[in-house]
């Protein structure tokens, strides 16, 4: 069996492959029409690398909150059956949980969570 | 030895590819009686040969390199797209998985977290205004909705105790999850529709106002490669959820039964339901699954512990 390293070169080599046959066989004509930007019809109007807006910056922290909270609970299960402080394992993560449900609340009282005013 | 083991690899990533095409056909055929039509039928006997010319053509197409684009950042996204809906196949256990690791839980939820890397980078490489809006949704959408994943995920791996796929089959030999768990069943579910973009939850290509969303800019081949990595993560996702919730045994049988009925209700809500409103969808993630799964994670730690002192045959 090969391991997953082998297995993440082969993945990529097939892939690559897929893309050569998909960018070597067409014959390409490229025009000045055809490589400018899609506008619905329009010519493109300055660069599209625009300020957005900033709830999308804002549910990206929230996520990045709540992942840590998993990644930090994870090891949790496995705690279960190899740990000797099962009981003190528990209440931890529960507190851990509690808190970031209070974290959630008070992001929610504070309308972090509307994404329409 | 090592050539043989390279060619399993690769027989394992073909019918993948395979299945794929044929989702798509599948998924023409329903909507097309859906909607009283005959979808497609003309290549091939009942349009069986549909997804093959349909492969062909997109390969054979001229793919367009737009002038304003980053070049490098342009092509590797659907590449990495794909490489990363491959590579999620690696653990699912059908039968025996291809390769068998103890902490597959955690290699799938990396992996697929992984996914978002590739829209952000196509969205941002097109220089397109569509292209930038729809990846900045579509990343927005996959990452609420993986909280609720992940947190989901940990309550059934707290009730089996253990990351490895092929345990979650051991512990549902006398009933399936989805009884004892429906609430999260019916959260994962939702869920993995909103992860994979589809609708009722496709706002990332809302066509009436993102004409296509992050891969507007994508012609040909490349284009292929994403389309190939979005209907490979569904048919994963739903795999998964045969894994987590309904596998009593993995015979190949029931396994693609199973996971054929889900992506068959995936077309359904396709043909049935209009879409949701963007605001909307941020309040079912944040303000409905978010604290519901955070009650039942805890409640689901604590069973095991209330449980221990009870025998194993109730």
């Amino acid at each position: 069996m090969l391991s997953l390293s082998y297995l993440v070169g082969i993945a990529s080599a097939l892939v690559f492959l897929l893309l050569l046959v998909g960018l070597g066989l067409p014959s390409i004509y490229p025009d000045n029409e055809k490589l400018s930007a899609y506008e619905c019809g329009f010519d493109p109007m300055g660069s599209a690398r625009l300020p957005f807006s900033l709830r999308f910056f804002l549910v990206a922290i929230l996520f990045l909150l709540f992942d840590l909270e998993i990644a930090l609970i994870l090891p949790y299960p496995m705690g279960l059956l190899y740990s000797n402080h099962i009981f003190f394992n528990y209440w931890l993560v529960m507190l851990l949980i509690i808190v970031l449900t209070f974290g959630l609340m008070y992001e929610w009282l504070k309308g972090g969570l509307e994404w329409m005013e | 030895m090592f050539y043989l083991s390279v060619l399993h690899a690769f027989l394992y990533f073909i019918p993948v590819l395979l299945a794929v095409a044929f989702l798509t056909l599948t998924e023409r055929k329903i909507i097309g009686y859906v909607q009283l039509r005959k979808g497609p039928n003309v290549v091939g006997p009942y349009g069986l040969l549909q997804p093959i010319a349909d492969g062909v053509k997109l390969f054979i197409k001229e793919p367009i390199k737009p002038a304003s684009s980053n070049p490098w950042v342009f092509f590797f996204a659907p590449m990495l797209a794909l490489i990363l809906a491959f590579l999620l196949w690696m653990p699912v256990p059908i039968m025996d998985a291809f390769i068998e690791l103890n902490f597959a839980v955690l290699f799938v939820l990396a992996i697929s977290s992984l996914s978002v890397y590739s829209i952000m980078a196509s969205g941002w490489s097109s220089n397109s205004k569509y292209a930038l809006l729809g990846a900045l949704r579509a990343v927005a959408q996959m990452v609420s909705y993986e909280v609720s994943l992940g947190l989901i995920i940990l309550s059934l791996v707290c009730l089996v105790g253990g990351f490895n796929l092929s345990q979650f089959s051991c512990a549902q030999e006398d009933t399936v999850l989805l009884l004892s768990c429906w609430p999260l069943g019916i959260m994962w579910f939702v869920s993995t529709v909103a992860e994979t973009n589809r609708s009722p939850f496709d706002l990332t290509e809302g066509e009436s106002e993102l004409v296509s969303g992050f891969n507007v800019e994508y012609s040909g081949g490349p284009f292929a490669l994403f389309f190939l990595a979005e209907y490979a993560n569904i048919l994963f996702m739903n795999a998964l959820s045969v894994v987590l919730f309904l596998s009593a045994h993995f015979t190949l049988l029931d396994m693609s039964f199973k996971v054929g009925i889900l992506a068959g209700l995936y077309v359904w809500f396709r043909a049935s339901y209009p879409r949701f409103r963007y605001d909307q969808l941020m309040h079912l993630a944040w303000k409905s699954f978010l604290p519901m799964s955070l009650g039942l994670l805890m409640l689901n730690f604590s069973l095991p512990l209330i449980f221990s002192g009870v025998g194993g045959n109730m």
